[in-house]
């Protein structure tokens, strides 16, 4: 039975394994890394891991046992240079190469890192890694002031973690509001208001110019000149598609390694699954690039039953959640391209409600606050390109199971 | 530290001490035990941790929240004796508590 390595140990990688000894594949996995841990889960990283109430061992995906009961070769902390196709060889950092028969890449994305004036200085982190948490909770002391650069939803994951922990917090974003990118204005109002009832404050429309300290940050300089003091800092500016190695092994990659609904990249030999994959969506009809643990999960999973010989195509509603505070968002869909938005409950008032995005009349998306109903209801809808009138979705007293009418 | 037992769809049973903390779904995930997927490592938000709850324990447990009863509502192997094992945290309340696996978390 040919052997299968996988490149990048993350939440992806650790499901494939899971899944390949699950569908009954019998031959030799390797698992390479270049963290020095074992797969383990980011969520928690800007969440319960950051606020202390998780330790290390509670955000491993799976704990060591599991790698030795299959009889997986892990190898941490090597960091794969090269892919030969032709040899069907990896080369590492190491000067090592490493045969394969078949190859899964699982390389994730990283974070987006600015190059600004001051960029360099001590007390500037980015979010991504158990590693970079426990440099940044060295510095989360009650009392210290928290810049956080970029009001995405890891941003204010982190100011509301570190509000709790009792730092002085400001949120820098650029755009004109919170969760530009993502979400409805009507969203990106709420969580402002929210987080200025916690005492975070947020300043929208505000660019980073540079940093200032001498060896340590001591202040973020935006657009106009103004320095707002700090003693820690914290960019969460998006991230990039680890793509590099693909690209120089000459496989398709359009932002993402380019796969097919069965997660093949264009090398027979060649699959690829989570962050740093493209790949095409029934549902949408187009070809999305995701960030999110279902993605990894569910990539993982196509990718085993390719590999077992059993085809089962890719097609998900992608979802993904955020907990900041005592809000649990949970967004089902992708609500680009949307031409009518409706919204459920009271966004102005209180801490539930939900936004409905259709297209043509068909829901593509929601974003819901602490409303499960609303999310699980609307996820199984997107799936059937149901068209709902608008003036069901925000009657409240019509129940989400008959909404579909 | 309690026992927990795990009982999966065809009636293999596992054992294991749990420590005082987690909940009941990282219990199952420390030990490899089938039958638990935890898509969303217990942020209450995937409802791929769900188990029968025997009825004589399920009054010794924790109310259900709202979060968790609609999230339980949408699953498809659910029934009037179901939990996410994520939400019950392991104390010494739970000492011998015995939990159902469904066939599938899908
Ligand atoms: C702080 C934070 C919070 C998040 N919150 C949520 C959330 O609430 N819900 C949600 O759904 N998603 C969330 N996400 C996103 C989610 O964690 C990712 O989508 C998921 O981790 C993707 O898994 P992956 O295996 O594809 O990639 P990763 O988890 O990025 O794993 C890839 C691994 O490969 C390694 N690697 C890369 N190149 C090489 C190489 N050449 N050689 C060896 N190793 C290599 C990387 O170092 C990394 O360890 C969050 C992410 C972060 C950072
Ligand atoms: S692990 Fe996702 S709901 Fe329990």
């Amino acid at each position: 039975m040919e052997d299968i390595v996988i490149v990048g140990a993350g939440h992806a990688a650790g499901q494939a394994v899971a899944s390949l000894r699950a569908d009954g594949f019998t031959g030799p996995i390797r698992l390479i890394g270049d963290e020095p841990y074992l797969p383990y889960q980011r969520p928690p990283l800007s969440k319960k891991f950051l606020s202390g109430e998780l330790d290390v061992e509670r955000v491993y995906f799976k704990p060591p046992a599991f790698y030795e009961q299959a009889q997986v070769d892990v190898r941490l902390g090597l960091s794969v240079t090269g892919i030969d196709r032709a040899g069907h060889r990896l080369l590492t950092d190491k000067g090592e190469a490493i045969p394969y028969g078949k190859l899964i890449l699982a390389t994730g994305s990283r974070v987006r890192r600015l190059s600004i004036p001051g960029s360099d200085l001590v007390g500037i982190h980015y979010l991504r890694s158990i590693h970079d948490v426990e440099a940044m909770r060295a510095e989360f002391r009650p009392g210290a002031r928290l810049v956080v650069v970029g009001g995405g939803y890891i941003g204010l994951e982190v100011a509301a973690v570190a509000a709790k922990l009792g730092l002085s917090v400001t949120v820098i974003e650029a755009a004109d509001r919170v969760l530009a990118r993502v979400t409805a204005p009507v969203i990106s109002a709420f969580y402002q208001r929210v987080h200025g009832e916690e005492g975070v404050q947020i300043r929208t429309g505000l660019g980073v110019a540079g940093f200032t300290g001498v060896s340590r940050v001591e202040g973020v300089e935006v657009a106009g000149g103004e320095v707002i003091p700090a003693d820690v800092v914290v960019v969460g500016v998006g991230i990039l598609a680890n793509v590099e190695l693909a690209v120089e092994a000459g496989l398709r990659v359009e932002d993402g390694i380019v796969v097919d609904e069965f997660c093949r990249t264009d090398d027979p030999d060649i699959l690829a699954i989570g962050d740093c994959t493209r790949h095409p969506n029934g549902i949408y009809g187009r070809t999305l690039r995701l960030e999110s643990v279902h993605n990894a999960l569910e990539q993982a999973k196509t990718a085993s039953a390719t590999l077992t010989g059993s085809l089962k195509a890719y097609v998900q509603v992608p979802w993904f959640w955020s907990d900041q505070f005592d809000l649990k968002l949970q967004i089902a869909g992708l609500s680009q391209g949307h031409d009518t938005i409706v919204v459920r409950g009271n966004p102005e008032e209180g801490r539930s409600f939900a936004v409905f995005y259709l297209k043509g009349g068909v829901l593509i998306a929601v974003d819901a606050v602490n409303r499960p109903m609303e999310f699980l209801t609307a996820r199984q809808l997107i799936a059937t390109h149901a068209e709902i009138a608008p003036a069901r979705l925000a009657d409240e007293t019509i129940n989400m199971k008959q909404i579909a009418g | 530290m309690a026992k927990i037992t795990f009982v999966e769809h065809d009636g293999k049973e596992h054992s294991f001490e749990v420590e005082n903390g987690l909940s009941v779904m990282e219990g199952a995930v420390k030990n490899m035990v089938p039958g638990i997927d935890a898509d969303c490592g217990g942020a209450c938000a995937c409802a791929t941790c769900m188990v029968y709850i025997e009825p004589e324990w399920a009054a010794k447990l924790p109310a259900v929240d709202s979060q968790e009863e609609t999230m339980l509502s949408f699953s498809d192997h659910a029934t009037s004796e179901s939990r996410l094992a994520c939400q019950i945290k392991v104390s010494a309340a739970v000492e011998g508590l015995r939990v159902k696996m469904p066939k599938s978390q899908h």
